[in-house]
């Protein structure tokens, strides 16, 4: 398990803008740099990234090698009920993970 | 023969000396896009025309550590069921793959605006560009100078 940084408000109030930081440890591997013995080094990145609210999917990107080690995403959700936010990240190697943060909204 | 009169310019001479002269400004305008860019858009866009507008593409002008270089991209929109962004994408013009990020937004979102890091392999243009509900395209083109390289992307 990778671990992971998120930062979300726990309560919000009804129809408010919520900015969602999230970050993951994984050295995405470009599958150009070379080794310490001269040949390539494999691909190892995250592929995917999704955040649903609720079940319903609300922001998701498609990373590619171009995306620093350590992915770092912000983007903003509309409060508009209580519940969960769930953050699934997916990728090479069978990487899968996912994290989810309660919400209280008034 | 009478070499008194002699004729006017042609119209070809001045028209050659006025592209001479422009030449030197109109050769890079400040923003064109590179035709690698172009090409990578035109795919992005399914060949919809993009315009430059309505998307802002925040980045450093001069990185210092092309490893992790923060950037957010902001659209203007409403967010609203029937007007919202769609799709939000970061492409780059020399790293060794064009692709830097590819969003899916909804109106659910309430904001367009995005932040992460990226890698930059050598000082070059970047695009960020805006797939609107209604089909509209915008852009925004950026010129980075990045004093150090990351280590291949």
């Amino acid at each position: 398990m990778a671990r992971t940084l998120i930062n979300a408000p726990r309560t919000a109030r009804k129809g408010d803008v919520m900015e969602i930081r999230t970050l993951i440890a994984h050295p995405m591997e470009t599958g150009y740099r070379a080794g310490a013995d001269g040949r390539t080094l494999p691909r190892d990145i995250i592929r995917r990234f999704a955040c649903r609210y609720n079940n319903e999917l609300v922001f998701s990107a498609d990373l590619y090698p171009a995306i620093s080690a350590n992915p770092y995403l912000a983007f903003q959700v509309v409060a508009d009920a209580s519940g969960t936010l769930t953050f699934t990240w997916e990728g090479d190697n069978g990487f899968a993970q996912t994290e989810s943060a309660t919400i209280t909204v008034s | 023969m009478n070499h008194h009169d002699l004729p006017p310019p042609s119209r070809r001479i001045v028209l050659a000396a006025a592209v001479a002269i422009g030449l030197p400004v109109l050769w890079r305008p400040a923003q064109a896009m590179s035709d690698v860019l172009t090409g990578v858009l035109n795919t992005f866009t399914g060949g919809a025309p993009t315009r430059e507008g309505k998307v802002h593409f925040d980045i450093a002008p001069l990185v210092e550590n092309g490893n992790t270089v923060p950037v957010t991209v902001t659209v203007e929109s409403p967010m609203s069921a029937d007007n919202h962004v769609q799709a939000l994408a970061i492409f780059n013009e020399k790293n060794p793959q064009r692709e830097v990020v590819a969003c899916k937004l909804t109106p659910r979102m309430g904001k367009a605006n995005v932040s992460t890091r990226i890698r930059l392999a050598t000082s070059q243009q970047l695009v960020a560009v805006a797939k609107m509900s209604d089909g509209s395209c915008w852009t925004h083109t950026v010129d980075v100078v990045v004093t150090l390289a990351a280590c291949i992307e």
